[in-house]
């Protein structure tokens, strides 16, 4: 069976700028979730706060758990997980007596809806220190990852390449950043572990194209670089599909099957996968030629 | 060619019976024979696979070092008794720092002769004429204030230990974590949370001071509290109402015996069915407690838990034998917990919790069987993509992919590793599933691009196996690039979602390159087959 037929030929980097338009419009997008949504909605991993999911054993509403806990912040954010009787309710660090939160929930909860028909599946509290120190953790986190790849993308192949890879990586994580903040869904370690991922899946895509950009550049020492692109693309095209395809699949089983946490990951990894491929593609390769002009591929 | 076949067939014949050995005890429990004389350890599931409690503290050792300052006072004090030096006040300035006022500046050197060099940790910093007589300076230097910092958080991660010890939890983890931080993990935790917070942070400060008799009670609830004096509180439950009532003592503020020679402590019920908690004391305690109970004969001594007095009985007579009862209207859980950390030894600072995560035991049931349905699935779906697509080769990466699996939890249990596993851990696995793949794909590719420029199977497999590794190698370095810094930055869930990600990786190398290729070999040797179905 074969999905990409074996002489395929694609002209990719003839149409890089179609390519270079919609990247862009996409990399506006991304980007103007700044201004209009106000960054991401950060979990209480890095803003701190508490957050405490309730399972309830018959119907309720959000509104009438928001009312029954009113008492403990004016400011709580009550969210049904969907098709369940599950709640997640987020709010500040209570001042004092953290601690004795669940109690204090439980008991509220007890008071509004009858003794035993709620029960508390989980309690997360994160001090503002401890979220702060999350925060730079992960922003370390992402930069040595990068920096990394950097390093063993030009050692192994040229620093142009290297560079290449870089630019479609942080344009992926921008993209998973801006569907992040334009769809509200909370972004918390969970996410950033997602997000890595998305660096080490994607880099595996653009370096199966790269080892064979290497490999032709060796066969062709003097075919333009546009055209080795062009076939090294080409006769990857088939395993990038397929691969993609088939980690989709697993992903894909998480995003049916998995609880609130794991999908909420499952969706950071397929829009990840998604232009992860796209990127590989349309992205690296454009940008390593534009860069020859400066900064030439040594062959 | 045959003969190193034959090697290869043995060594991934070890690792598959190896293996099995080790994830056997994951699958259920495990025959008597087994536990006694095979490796028997299960997969360590993570907080959120089993539910427990995740802890972060933070040990505010600045206290520890203001104790420390503060204690200094009653020693200075006592030491210008001695020495007959005449003093009108001596008074703490700041957390590290205190003054002495002399009444008389000549006595200065008699000053620095009998009490500053006993001092030790104390330097003298400056010393004038002030308002309220001649001031000497003194100050902690700043290496003592470290070296008590980082004692102070030391100790609270031995008490600490001491005191999760007993929850009976099976893997209890207490680690420090940066300058003044402690990690608590107490996964499978199942019993009341609260009440284990509770007992983890209780500071447990046991002091023993004198009550001041001639001190006037009203007058200093007023806030007209005599210098040398305290005023603390006694709770009290009515046992059958549940009303609770505080009453007020005024204590003298030095403190004549603390809590740290404890060597035992245990409830006992008294006749009137009351909980007594009964005391052991070692040989300095006993001693210092018969010296005190001797000296203040008739007069009230004080038992003050973190600075709540529990009773106040008279001294009736000298006590000697090294024990003594704390009486109190607790209940008998209170009485239970307040002996086990007296047991466990005090804090040498409060504690003031930071990150505080809990998951129910239910929550973590659900998760566990829903990210196994979800990895079952993924696996189906690809099992089934491979074999169509690529038909017997497909097949044999699925054999791999299947041994991939296996691999990957025995590592994860092994001895070596003992790794956790946590929800995203699982998470990791599939997307390893979908890494290891792809291995096989890449592979399988340049085989058909050889096919196609028609070569003969055994030579297209040969090449397309070496031209795919490189290629193969880079992708998993990077990838382990990726998740290292995860491992490095990452706490509990993201940290076994980055380790189970690696160990995936390294696995992959091994089933994808070697296993598959040893089958073909085989294939091709042993079967004499002519073309590959792929």
């Amino acid at each position: 069976m074969e999905l990409i037929k074996p002489n395929t030929k694609i002209d990719f980097m003839g149409n890089r700028r179609y390519a270079y338009a919609f990247t862009t419009v996409m990399l506006i997008l991304a980007l103007a979730s700044i201004p209009i949504k106000g960054h991401v909605r950060l979990g209480i991993d890095f803003s701190g706060g508490a957050m405490i999911q309730v399972k309830f054993n018959k119907t309720v509403d959000t509104d009438h758990i928001r009312e029954g806990l009113k008492s403990l912040s004016e400011n709580l954010i009550v969210q049904k997980l969907l098709g369940t009787d599950e709640f997640i309710i987020r709010m500040e660090t209570p001042e004092e007596g953290a601690d004795k939160l669940s109690q204090r929930v439980q008991g509220l909860l007890n008071k509004e809806f009858g003794t035993g028909s709620s029960e508390i599946r989980s309690l997360e509290m994160v001090g503002p220190k401890v979220g702060k120190d999350l925060q730079n953790a992960a922003i370390w986190a992402t930069i040595i990852a990068l920096g990394m790849l950097l390093v063993y993308m030009a050692f192994r192949f040229t620093f142009t390449m290297g560079l290449g890879a870089i630019f479609c990586l942080v344009h992926d994580l921008l993209i998973v950043y801006g569907f992040f903040a334009w769809t509200g869904k909370e972004f918390n370690l969970t996410i950033l572990a997602a997000m890595l991922t998305v660096i080490g899946y994607d880099i595996n895509d653009t370096i199966v194209v790269c080892d064979r950009i290497r490999e032709n550049l060796k066969l062709q020492k003097k075919a333009p670089l546009i055209d080795i692109f062009n076939a090294s693309i080409n006769q990857t095209l088939s395993r990038t599909v397929l691969t993609s395809g088939f980690t989709m699949l697993s992903v894909v089983a998480f995003l049916a099957l998995g609880t609130h946490i794991l999908q909420d990951f499952a969706w950071a990894l397929v829009i990840g996968i998604i232009f992860g491929t796209y990127s590989s593609i349309f992205v690296a390769s454009p940008c390593v030629l534009e860069l020859d002009r400066v900064l030439p591929v040594k062959r | 060619m045959i003969q190193s076949l034959q090697w290869r067939g043995a060594i991934i014949g070890v690792i598959l019976v190896v293996s099995l050995f080790l994830v056997y005890p994951s699958l259920g429990p495990v025959p008597e024979f087994w536990a006694k004389h095979l490796p028997n350890n299960p997969v360590r599931l993570g907080l959120d696979l089993q539910g427990g409690l995740y802890l972060t503290l933070e040990v505010q050792s600045d206290l520890a070092v203001e104790a420390l300052t503060d204690q200094t006072i009653s020693e200075a004090s006592a030491l210008m008794k001695d020495a007959s030096i005449r003093y009108s006040d001596v008074v703490r300035t700041s957390p590290t720092a205190l003054s002495v006022y002399l009444k008389d500046p000549g006595q200065e050197p008699l000053f620095d002769e009998k009490v500053l060099d006993k001092l030790h940790s104390f330097k003298k910093v400056s010393s004038g004429a002030a308002d309220k007589g001649f001031e000497i300076q003194l100050e902690l230097d700043p290496k003592t204030v470290e070296s008590i910092k980082q004692r102070a958080v030391r100790q609270a991660v031995d008490t600490i230990r001491n005191r999760v010890d007993q929850f009976g939890v099976a893997e209890p983890d207490v680690v420090v974590q940066g300058a003044d931080r402690i990690v608590v993990q107490l996964p499978g935790l199942r019993e009341d949370i609260n009440r284990a917070i509770d007992i983890i942070k209780r500071t447990a400060r046991l002091e023993f001071k004198l009550v001041d008799e001639k001190g006037d009670v009203a007058a200093a609830e007023k806030g007209d509290i005599p210098s040398g004096d305290e005023l603390l509180y006694q709770l009290n439950r009515n046992p059958r109402t549940g009303v609770v009532t505080k009453s007020a003592f005024l204590v003298k503020k030095q403190i004549l015996m603390t809590g740290d020679v404890i060597t035992d402590a245990k409830v006992q019920p008294d006749r009137g069915g009351k909980m007594i908690i009964h005391i052991d004391l070692n040989r300095i305690g006993a001693q210092q407690f018969e010296r005190i109970t001797g000296e203040h004969v008739r007069e009230r001594l004080a038992i003050i838990l973190d600075n709540r007095v529990y009773s106040a009985p008279v001294i009736k007579d000298k006590i000697s034998g090294g024990s003594a009862i704390i009486e109190g209207a607790f209940s008998p859980e209170e009485a239970h917990d307040l002996a086990l950390v007296l047991r466990a030894g005090s804090l040498p600072a409060p504690v003031k919790i930071l990150e505080n995560r809990s998951v129910g035991p239910s929550l973590g049931d659900d998760s566990i069987r829903l990210g196994r349905n979800a990895i079952v699935l993924g696996m189906v779906l690809i099992v089934i993509g491979m074999a169509v697509y690529y038909k017997w080769s497909g097949m044999v990466a699925n054999v791999a992919l299947m041994m991939n699996l296996l691999l990957i939890f025995a590592v994860m249990v092994s001895p070596f590793l003992r790794a956790t596993l946590t929800l995203p851990g699982l998470a990791g696995v599939a997307l390893t599933i979908g890494m290891a793949i792809d291995a096989n794909i890449l592979i399988f590719e340049r085989v058909r691009e050889e096919l196609r420029g028609g070569k003969s199977a055994r030579a297209a497999m040969d090449t397309g196996y070496n031209k795919a590794f490189l290629t193969i190698i880079d992708t998993h370095v990077t990838n382990i690039l990726a998740a290292l810094p995860l491992i490095q930055f990452g706490t509990g869930p993201i940290k076994g979602f980055a380790v189970t990600l690696c160990i995936g990786l390294v696995v992959s190398l091994f089933t994808a390159f070697f296993v598959t290729r040893t089958i073909f070999d085989y294939a091709f040797q042993v079967k004499q087959i002519k073309s590959m179905s792929i």
